[in-house]
């Protein structure tokens, strides 16, 4: 049978392919607004094609490390003491980022909203970079010593391979991001997303195959691995169908590419959860991080119950909110190609003229 | 220096982030109720109050969900010792608060946002009493981790001498929780309704929209007294409950230095801090600290000095007693002004009643100003409740001083504080800034009915 600390190992893993298929498109979409919306208004249309979904895919980042507090508590304790510097700027950009959604909109005048979308822009940079460095260091290891605690400083978490696998992340998120609003929105937003989607993928597909090839010199493995076939498949299409006229999959590819890189470093660091760089007898493990078999029976029985509920009611709020976010005034014969035949009604204007002060609807 | 340094930090956060979360909470659950009413009667003006009070709820959230990140990675930062000691039964909570409550809270709250007549009214009406119950609900499971610190339960030390859940159903029963849980709730409608009506007395006063504005009055003050009236029957049990568990928490909130018994409430004393055990009680209430602590007229209420030896025999020689001077006067400055506000309820109850409500200016004057009295009741009652808990991180089990991250120097925590601070005071800024902004301004126009052509899927520019 699966031991327990095993499926908790996979479900934190599931946890954060999860962030980064979900958030990484709003990263994305949040780091590139002000380059592929010009005016106050294509920028509000960007930012308004993430609008409902991207506090609920931040909730995947929480529940991940919460999951690890619960599930393997000497990980958590071990791996965000280590990384505090890193993670004190993760937060900052978390918060700029997460109040500037709400903020930005609700005052009508540019100094305002310049510098709230500075902080969208520099904190959904600096999340998936600063997130990826924290998950590469966990591969090639940290100095930690027999009791776990971390023995290095700011310096030690800049590891090459650790920064390496933060940019793949921001790259990957960016054209996510790219994809995601060739789904969403139209031109011109959608003729900048795709200018911008050409060069990112095949700079992703540089990425990721450079990291495939680090990670299995990393952890010193030479059989073929078809999670990192696939990450290099997925993103070669990606990088292919981004500037063509297959939105959708396009996007899909992306995802995939995303959920089978940040996949591949978890199945590669498995058993370990954190590599000691110090001594291997001091590497954190699944079973010597892992909580007692109570508390993961527990926790398993809420998972199993709660995560298919919360995937169930997610998917329906994309459901809901499928149809595009536009320019207002583009729909009546602006010069735009036609939506596309799945997506009827997909031009319609969006409600408020542009410039309008604040919102009119609840926000 | 380090651990001093992590514990102003945390108490700095999780203080702050407590401004954000009871508005949050109070909030949700009446504009679900003017939804409701919209809902039954169809009246547009409670559509109007309903997008009115959701924009402050919505700025609220903003600030009080960002700084809500903070304590969820602090454990880990700044607090390795503990985290790596108490996970297998503390993480539990945390990890269920993100499974069942911060997605169904989050999720819902787009679908509300972005939802209004993109969503059947039905439907749309359930995301906001959904949003409203995963804010109560991730209300239990932090409070039920809270809890175990101040009363740890349903645990088994393993051969580490590290506790190991053993009673999950523990947690959710643990006495401290229960009341302290209901406390925490009904504070929050406290703090939500008083927003409320501090709003709505602002906007009676300038003749804005008086009529709107005198419903969402009535409905704050038909939530406030009750809220009020339970919400001191519960403090004041929770309070018996800890003289229980917690004795030290509670002497010191009296500063009650030697044993008593039966024992008087000092409304106001002076000295009683550590160097002086015989404070000069300036108004005595003769047998109201024997009721409050143990529920009987006569009971019996250790003091400070016996339980000091009592722990140095049973957990080694130490200091076990709390800083008095923070117990006594957080104890104080929560329930004066709950009775206060208590009063203020009634007040307005009665002018509701005689139907005089817009026209007492000193009420509206008053009810305008109240506004400042949750923040502080909400911060005195953590204060009292976290602070009566030292030395212990978990009660009986770890101490704080040995609980911080031995790796995190002191230069970094500085670090990280001054960056929170910074960050909380612009954030904290703005947010009042808006606030007050649009509780200013007026009830938003009534909007035309969306032609029906519009498809039903596409997102407004609500952001």
């Amino acid at each position: 049978m699966l031991a327990l600390h095993t499926l908790w190992f996979i479900l934190l893993a599931i946890l954060w392919v999860g962030f980064f298929v979900l958030e990484g498109f709003d990263l994305g979409v949040g780091a590139l607004h002000t380059f592929v919306g010009r005016t106050d208004t294509e920028q509000r249309v960007a930012i308004n094609t993430i609008g409902p979904w991207w506090d609920g895919n931040e909730v995947w980042l929480i529940v991940a490390g919460a999951g690890t507090f619960a599930a393997f508590p000497a990980w958590y304790a071990s791996w965000f003491s280590a990384l505090y510097l890193a993670l004190l700027l993760v937060l900052a950009a978390l918060m700029g980022r997460g109040v500037a959604f709400e903020f930005r909109g609700k005052r009508d005048d540019p100094r305002w909203r310049r510098g709230w979308s500075l902080c969208m822009t520099i904190g959904s940079l600096l999340i998936p970079l600063l997130l990826g460095v924290g998950l590469g260091d966990l591969l090639t290891g940290l100095p930690m010593n027999a009791e776990h605690e971390f023995t290095g400083n700011f310096f030690d978490l800049l590891r090459p391979y650790g920064l390496y696998t933060g940019v793949t992340l921001l790259v990957l998120c960016l054209l996510h991001g790219c994809t995601f609003l060739r789904l969403r929105t139209g031109p011109p937003i959608t003729e900048r997303a795709r200018a911008l989607a050409g060069p990112l993928g095949w700079l992703a597909v540089a990425l990721v195959i450079g990291f495939v090839i680090w990670t299995r010199a990393e952890v010193g493995k030479t059989v073929p691995d078809p999670v990192q076939a696939l990450a290099i498949l997925a993103i070669v299409f990606a990088a292919v169908l981004a500037p063509r006229e297959h939105p959708g999959w396009a996007f899909t590819c992306s995802a995939v590419a995303i959920a089978a890189t940040v996949g591949s470093l978890f199945i590669h660091l498995y058993p370990d959860v954190m590599v000691s760089s110090t001594s291997a007898a001091n590497d954190l493990t699944v079973n010597n991080a892992a909580s007692g078999h109570y508390a993961l029976a527990v926790m398993t029985v809420v998972t199993i119950v709660f995560l298919p509920i919360v995937l169930l009611y997610q998917g329906w709020s994309f459901y809901v909110f499928r149809g595009r976010v536009l320019v207002p005034g583009q729909a009546d014969g602006a010069p735009s190609p036609a939506p596309p035949a799945d997506r009827p009604g997909g031009q319609a204007p969006a409600q408020d003229p542009p410039g309008a002060a604040p919102p009119a609807a609840p926000a | 220096m380090a651990n001093e340094l992590a514990r102003w930090q945390f108490a700095t956060t999780s203080i702050y982030h407590f401004l954000f979360v009871p508005v949050t909470i109070g909030l949700a659950f009446l504009v679900a109720i003017l939804q409701t009413a919209w809902y039954r009667n169809e009246n547009p003006e409670y559509r109007r109050l309903c997008k009115f009070f959701g924009t402050l709820l919505l700025i609220n959230v903003a600030v009080g969900v960002v700084t809500g990140l903070v304590q969820e990675f602090e454990f880990g930062m700044n607090w390795s010792l503990y985290a790596r000691y108490v996970g297998d039964v503390f993480g539990g909570p945390l990890a269920m608060e993100g499974l069942a409550a911060f997605f169904l809270e989050s999720t819902f709250l787009g679908l509300w946002l972005f939802g209004w007549d993109r969503l059947p009214r039905r439907i749309h009406l359930a995301t906001i009493w959904l949003v409203s119950f995963g804010t109560i609900l991730s209300a239990a499971f932090i409070m039920a981790a809270n809890s175990w610190m101040q009363h740890p339960v349903g645990y088994s030390l393993n051969s580490k001498g590290q506790p190991q859940l053993n009673d999950v159903g523990a947690l959710f029963t643990n006495p401290t929780f229960l009341w302290g849980y209901v406390h925490v709730i009904l504070a929050s409608l406290v703090t939500g309704s008083l927003v409320m009506l501090a709003v709505s007395a602002w906007q009676i006063r300038k003749q804005h929209a008086v009529e709107s504005f005198h419903h969402t009055a009535r409905l704050s003050l038909v939530v406030l007294l009750p809220s009020i009236v339970l919400a001191l029957f519960v403090g004041s049990e929770l309070g018996v409950i800890e003289a229980k568990y917690q004795p030290m928490k509670i002497a010191a909130a009296e500063a009650q230095w030697k044993t008593c018994k039966p024992c008087s409430f000092s409304l106001f004393q002076i000295g009683g801090g550590k160097n002086d055990h015989t404070p000069s009680q300036i108004i005595e209430i003769p047998h109201l600290l024997s009721l409050l602590a143990t529920n009987s007229w006569g009971g019996e209420v250790k003091g400070l000095e016996p339980l000091q030896k009592e722990y140095e025999k049973k957990y080694g020689p130490g200091e076990y007693v709390p800083n008095v001077f923070l117990q006594y006067w957080s104890m104080r400055i929560m329930a004066y002004i709950a009775s206060a506000v208590l009063l203020l309820a009634l007040w307005g109850a009665w002018l509701l009643h005689r139907g005089r409500l817009e026209r007492s200016k000193w009420f509206l004057r008053l009810g305008v100003w109240a506004v400042v009295t949750p923040f502080a009741m909400n911060t005195a009652g953590w204060m009292l409740t976290e602070n009566g808990r030292q030395p212990w991180i978990v009660q009986g089990l770890m101490k704080t001083v040995k609980a911080n991250s031995p790796s995190v120097s002191s230069g970094e925590v500085w670090a990280s504080l001054i960056v929170f601070v910074l960050i909380f005071t612009a954030l904290g800024a703005a947010d009042v800034y808006l606030m007050l902004r649009y509780a200013r301004r007026g009830l938003p126009e009534e909007e035309p009915q969306p032609a029906r052509t519009l498809p039903t899927t596409t997102p407004a520019l609500t952001y």
